[in-house]
This record gives C-alpha cells, sequence and structure tokens, in this order.
C-alpha cells in the first residue's frame, strides 16, 4: 500500500489525467458548439471513431502526422456533414439519426480496418513527448504535467479559442441564439440552418480530432472500437460543466481522472480489487455525475428541436 | 405520423369492399416505405463491397441462396430473430412514449445473468416450473436494470441516453467479472459459467435444430404489446405521454409512472431475449452471449415504425441479414461488421423517407 502515495505515483497520475482527458476535451467542447446551437449530437461516438480510423489510415499510408491529424479532423467533420443533413436539411430526429451515425461509424471503420488494414500489424509513427523548455524541468509539476505531445497541450488553446469565439464574437453570440430563439435570428434575416451546419461541423471536427488522438497520440494502433464510449462520456460532460467550454475541460480533466486511477490503480495488484471494478468507474462516475447536476434549466431552449421557418 | 394508425372504420362506410380497399391501400404504404428503405441499404452495402473489392452481386447472390438452403438454414435465422423481435418490441413501446433506451444491450446480459443464476441453483425441478422461472428472472432482471436508468430520468431528469449506455458497459464488465469470478465454471478453462440444468433448457420445437420456443413467445409477445399499444387505455396513455407531456398532464395523467412503465417493459424484453440465450441457445453464460443484438432491436424497432406488430418482420429480416453476413465471411472473407453499416444505412434510409420527420416538433422539453 505504501508505494500508492508515494509522490512518483502522484506525478503519473497527474500526467496521466490530462492525456486520458484529452479525447474528451476536443469531444466534449465541440459538443458545446453544437449543443448551444440546438443541435444534440448522439452520434458523436461514430464520430470519434472515424476519426480515429481516418487519421491512422492516413498517417500509415502517408507517414505525415500533421496530416494524419488534418484527416482526423475531415473524417469527423464529413460524417458531422451526413448528420447535419439529416437532422437540419430534412428535420428528422436528432437522436434517431444519432444512433444511425453509431452503428455506421462503429460498422464502417470496422468493415475497413478488416478489409485493409487486419494483419498488417503495424502501428503508425505517433507524436511524441515535448518537452518544454524550462517547465518540464521544475520539479514534481515538470515531471507530472510537462511532458506530453503537442496535441495534449493543444486542448489548452483549444478552451481558449472555444471561450473566444463563443462569447467574444458575434458569431459565437448568434450560434448561442440560435440554440435559445432561432425565430430571433432567423428575424433579422441570419440562417438558422447555416449557423447549426456550422456549429455542428465544428463540433464533429473537434470529435474527431479527439478520436485522432487515440490513434495517433495514445496509442499507435487503431482497436475496433477504441474509443470505448468516451464520445458518451463526452455527452454526459457537456451536461455536467453546463455547457460551458471552461466547464467541459474541467470536467473532462475529472474524467481523466478516473480513466488514470483506474490504469495506475490496476498496476498495483497490492489492492486486490477486480480489475473490472476500476474498469467500469469511468461508466459508474458519468451517472453520478448527471445525478448530481439534475437539470437546473440552463439548458438550450431548442436542444434537439428542429426549426422550421413558417 | 402513424399515431393514427388505430383509426377504426366509421359507421357509415360499412361497405366491406371500401373497407378491404382501405385496408390494402394502408398495408402497402406501410410496407413500401420500409421496403424501400432496405433496397437503399442493400444497394449501399454493394457499393461499399464493390468499393473495396468485392463483387456485391455475387455476394449477396451467396447470401441470398445460402440461408436458405434448408431446413437448418431457415432455422436459424428464426433462432437468431428471437432476440431480435423481443428487443424490437420492447423498443417499440419505450420509442412510442419517447424513451430513448439505448441499453438494451445491458439489459439482455442483466436477463442472461439472471437466466443463468437460476438455471444452476435449482437441480431437480421439473421443467414446466424451471422453463418458466428462468424466462421471468431474465425479465424481471432486465426490467430492474432499465428501471435504474427510468427512476433516474423520473427522480433526477438524468438523460436516458447517456445512462443507459453507461449501464450498457457496466453489465458487460459485470458479466464479465461474474464468468471469471463468482460464477466460474471451476473444471473449465475459459472464462464461462457452468452449464445450466437441462431441466432449465428451451425446449426445442423442430429437432433437430436448435430453434425453440422462444419464437412463439416473441411472436405472441408481439401481438400482445400491439393490443397493448393501441388498443388498450394504458397504451394510449403511454403514447400520449410519449407525444405530449403537457397534454398527458392535463389530462390527469401520470407521466413518470408511464415513464417508468414503458422503460421497464422494454427491459424486461431485453431481459427476456438474454434468458433466452443463454438458457435456448449456448446453455452457458459468456463474456459475450450477445452479438450486439440490443443495438440490432434499435433498427428493428425504427423499421417496424415503432409498431410491435411490424417488429416481428423486421426483426426476421435483420436476423436474415445477420445469418447472410455470416455466410459472407465464411465463403466470401466479406468482413461480417458490414452488417452495421447496413443496420445504420435503414435507419438514415427510414428517416429520409420522412417518418420520423414530425416527431421531434412534438417532443416535449
Amino acid at each position: 500500500m505504501e508505494d500508492v502515495a508515494t509522490l512518483g505515483f502522484i506525478a503519473t497520475t497527474i500526467g496521466a489525467t490530462w492525456r486520458l482527458a484529452t479525447p474528451l476535451i476536443f469531444a466534449s467542447i465541440g459538443e458545446v458548439f453544437s449543443e448551444r446551437a440546438g443541435v444534440l449530437n448522439i452520434g458523436l461516438e461514430g464520430v470519434m471513431l472515424m476519426g480515429a480510423f481516418v487519421g491512422f489510415a492516413a498517417v500509415f499510408a502517408t507517414g505525415s502526422l500533421p496530416l494524419g491529424l488534418l484527416s482526423a479532423v475531415l473524417g469527423g467533420m464529413a460524417v458531422g456533414l451526413v448528420f447535419a443533413f439529416f437532422t437540419i436539411t430534412v428535420k428528422a430526429d436528432q437522436i434517431v439519426v444519432g444512433a444511425a451515425i453509431n452503428l455506421l461509424g462503429m460498422g464502417l471503420t470496422a468493415f475497413l480496418f478488416r478489409t485493409y488494414f487486419v494483419g498488417t500489424g503495424k502501428g503508425v509513427e505517433i507524436a511524441q513527448p515535448l518537452d518544454l523548455p524550462g517547465l518540464s524541468d521544475l520539479p514534481f509539476f515538470g515531471e507530472a504535467l510537462f511532458r506530453q505531445n503537442a496535441i495534449v497541450y493543444s486542448t489548452l488553446l483549444v478552451v481558449l479559442i472555444a471561450v473566444f469565439v463563443l462569447y467574444k464574437t458575434s458569431f459565437g453570440l448568434t450560434l448561442r441564439a440560435v440554440g435559445e430563439h432561432p425565430k430571433a435570428v432567423d428575424v433579422v434575416g441570419r440562417s438558422v440552418a447555416a449557423y447549426r451546419y456550422g456549429a455542428v461541423l465544428i463540433g464533429t471536427g473537434l470529435a474527431g480530432l479527439g478520436g485522432g488522438f487515440l490513434t495517433l497520440g495514445h496509442s499507435n494502433q487503431f482497436v475496433e472500437g477504441i474509443t470505448s464510449g468516451r464520445g458518451f462520456i463526452a455527452l454526459a460532460v457537456v451536461v455536467f460543466a453546463r455547457w460551458s467550454p471552461i466547464g467541459a475541460f474541467l470536467v473532462s480533466l475529472l474524467f481523466g481522472l478516473f480513466y488514470a486511477l483506474q490504469l495506475q490503480l490496476q498496476a498495483q495488484p497490492a489492492l486486490n480489487i477486480p480489475y473490472q471494478a476500476l474498469q467500469a468507474l469511468p461508466y459508474v462516475m458519468t451517472i453520478v455525475a448527471l445525478v448530481m447536476v439534475r437539470n437546473k434549466g440552463d439548458t438550450p431552449k431548442t436542444l434537439g428541436v428542429p426549426y422550421n421557418k413558417a | 405520423m402513424a399515431n393514427i394508425e388505430n383509426e377504426r372504420p366509421r359507421a357509415a362506410d360499412t361497405d366491406f369492399l371500401a373497407t378491404m380497399t382501405r385496408f390494402l391501400i394502408r398495408t402497402a404504404q406501410a410496407i413500401a416505405m420500409p421496403a424501400a428503405a432496405v433496397l437503399v441499404a442493400l444497394a449501399s452495402g454493394a457499393v461499399l463491397l464493390a468499393l473495396s473489392g468485392f463483387n456485391g452481386w455475387d455476394v449477396f447472390d451467396v447470401m441470398l441462396v445460402g440461408v436458405f438452403s434448408d431446413t437448418r438454414s431457415v432455422a436459424e435465422i428464426l433462432l437468431k430473430a428471437i432476440p431480435l423481435i423481443l428487443i424490437g418490441v420492447g423498443l417499440c413501446v419505450a420509442f412510442r412514449c419517447s424513451i430513448w433506451n439505448i441499453g438494451a444491450e445491458g439489459q439482455l446480459y442483466a436477463g442472461a445473468v439472471a437466466a443463468t443464476v437460476v438455471g444452476v441453483s435449482f437441480e431437480g425441478l421439473t421443467p414446466w416450473l424451471y422453463v418458466p422461472l428462468v424466462m421471468i428472472a431474465g425479465a424481471l432482471a432486465g426490467a430492474a436494470w432499465a428501471g435504474i436508468a427510468g427512476l433516474l430520468k423520473v427522480y433526477f431528469r438524468a438523460s436516458e441516453i447517456v445512462t443507459t449506455i453507461m449501464l450498457n458497459y457496466i453489465a458487460l464488465i459485470s458479466t464479465s467479472y461474474l464468468v471469471t469470478g463468482p460464477l466460474k465454471d471451476a473444471a473449465a478453462a475459459y472464462p464461462q459459467s457452468a452449464r445450466l440444468f437441462k431441466e432449465a433448457w428451451m425446449p426445442r420445437i423442430l429437432p433437430p435444430t436448435r430453434l425453440h420456443i422462444g419464437i412463439l413467445v416473441a411472436i405472441a409477445l408481439a401481438i400482445a404489446f400491439y393490443v397493448f399499444l393501441f388498443r388498450s387505455s394504458a397504451g394510449f396513455a403511454v403514447r400520449v405521454v410519449g407525444t405530449n407531456q403537457h397534454a398527458a398532464r392535463y389530462a390527469g395523467m401520470n407521466v413518470g409512472r408511464n415513464v417508468l412503465l414503458a422503460i421497464c417493459i422494454s427491459g424486461a424484453m431485453a431481459g427476456l431475449a438474454g434468458a433466452f440465450e443463454v438458457a435456448g441457445v449456448t446453455h452457458r453464460l459468456y463474456q459475450n452471449i450477445s452479438p450486439g443484438y440490443g443495438f440490432e432491436g434499435i433498427a428493428v424497432a425504427l423499421l417496424a415504425n415503432n409498431n410491435p406488430f411490424g417488429a416481428i418482420f423486421s426483426g426476421i429480416l435483420f436476423a436474415v441479414l445477420r445469418s447472410g453476413s455470416e455466410l459472407m465471411q465464411i465463403t466470401a472473407q466479406v468482413p461480417q461488421v458490414l452488417v452495421s453499416v447496413i443496420q445504420g444505412m435503414v435507419i438514415l434510409s427510414v428517416v429520409a423517407f420522412g417518418v420520423y420527420r414530425f416527431r421531434s416538433a412534438t417532443r416535449p422539453k
């Protein structure tokens, strides 16, 4: 038991927390944009899978990591475009379409992986840890926080940009208005549909990047169902974060901590906890989080409701 | 929307011919849309196959000939249809109540675990008691597992979409724990439970095939829930709550109770499906007892336009696709997951043909 409480253990756990939170940070901040505009995308899991697969395939083919990450974003957006078409243009039920997107993402990535990659067994070159001059040499914190790859560091940038765009630009203001009172946006002559398309594409692009991180910044392989529910957990993160980007960042870190604890404690056989109990931790905590926040009424007013002009 | 499909002929038009004509037109309308959706989905599957270097036409040809080749193949299709029909029917009830239960997979596992516990516990019990007992245990466990999400929704307004999905993972992980720990067959090298007592096995109805009484139960329940939804006042209340909660409340209906009822019915059906898999097919509990029937059931219900009677046919259709995809894998090395792509395309096509178009507009906040 002694070795649990050591500084080294804590440092590793903190470092892993940020790293394991990264896919959730991307996906949940993206989903904040989408839901603020009134579009609930439960197909996030499928979107992330697509990002993970496309990113992996692109690096496999070209060997270029930046190209891989770009492909992951575009892959996510491509799925997002399908989702947006059916939910915004066709005005179909967002949950039904989301369920279809999940099946498609799951099926398509598994099908393509088995057709083209299975048996190759090769991984790809992934993003390497990047020492930040000065910071990485700090005692304890340096080791804990600043031995990450560039994708993990970039989450900070994404939060800042998200906050700026959502609260300090006219685009962000209109986007939030679209989720609260689309009629008002329509009356002043802006297209509700265009803003919703934009919001969904931002959301799915970031979710695709979150998926891409799993294959290009975390593991170096694609595995069927590699997201293992992160898309759904991201949905809960957004609710728990009350639709705020900073909140989504912090709540994602909390979930990153659950993942990190799960991994770190599994490596402690002395604790004698069945590994399945640790495995279930993030999922149980997601339910606990949802129960704790209840519904306070700050949900975007038209979340899940298609807009009819007439 | 299809909510009006229980509209009865009025007294004025007793003319038999007119009634028949209207019935035929309505039936044709009800069948045309799903048929078109399936065709579009199959076509996109063929395109995907072609793009990946397979001959789509040959693959489908082999598949369709193969799955209907003999009695055994047809029995295997119906065997796969049992969980799909059960789950699909249960989800029809939940979806009609606007409860998005995505957790049928976990509820299936809960039912399978309960059926296993009961099935290995009472040696020497007569099958006349044991078989119903196993079914009831499975259904109750499934209902209880879904009921957790129902209670969280009613009392804490926690989105059932997220909670049911989380409960899926928890059920799967718990099953993995049980078959490697407390329920593990001590004599076996692999994680699996002990074999259920023979008296708990589902009686087979078409020996030597594996088809068991589950198919009859599934069809009977599909008809029963059709009657419940469209011909009973309790089912009417479930549908009103699903269409407009404010109206339901105004009419004095208990919204929370109907929500719980609908989600527990869907859970019970999935749990029963799990009991049938254990007691009717594998006779042991395994970690991966379901190949995703719980998710496939969503497509079954949606293709049937959330009509339990229609779920019989869409369930069988998806079972054919599943059997076919297994055959494709064996004979043409086409990855079996193609079936998920086709399922997703079926849902999108159904949606594109406009069935679900107006549902959200009326969905209460």
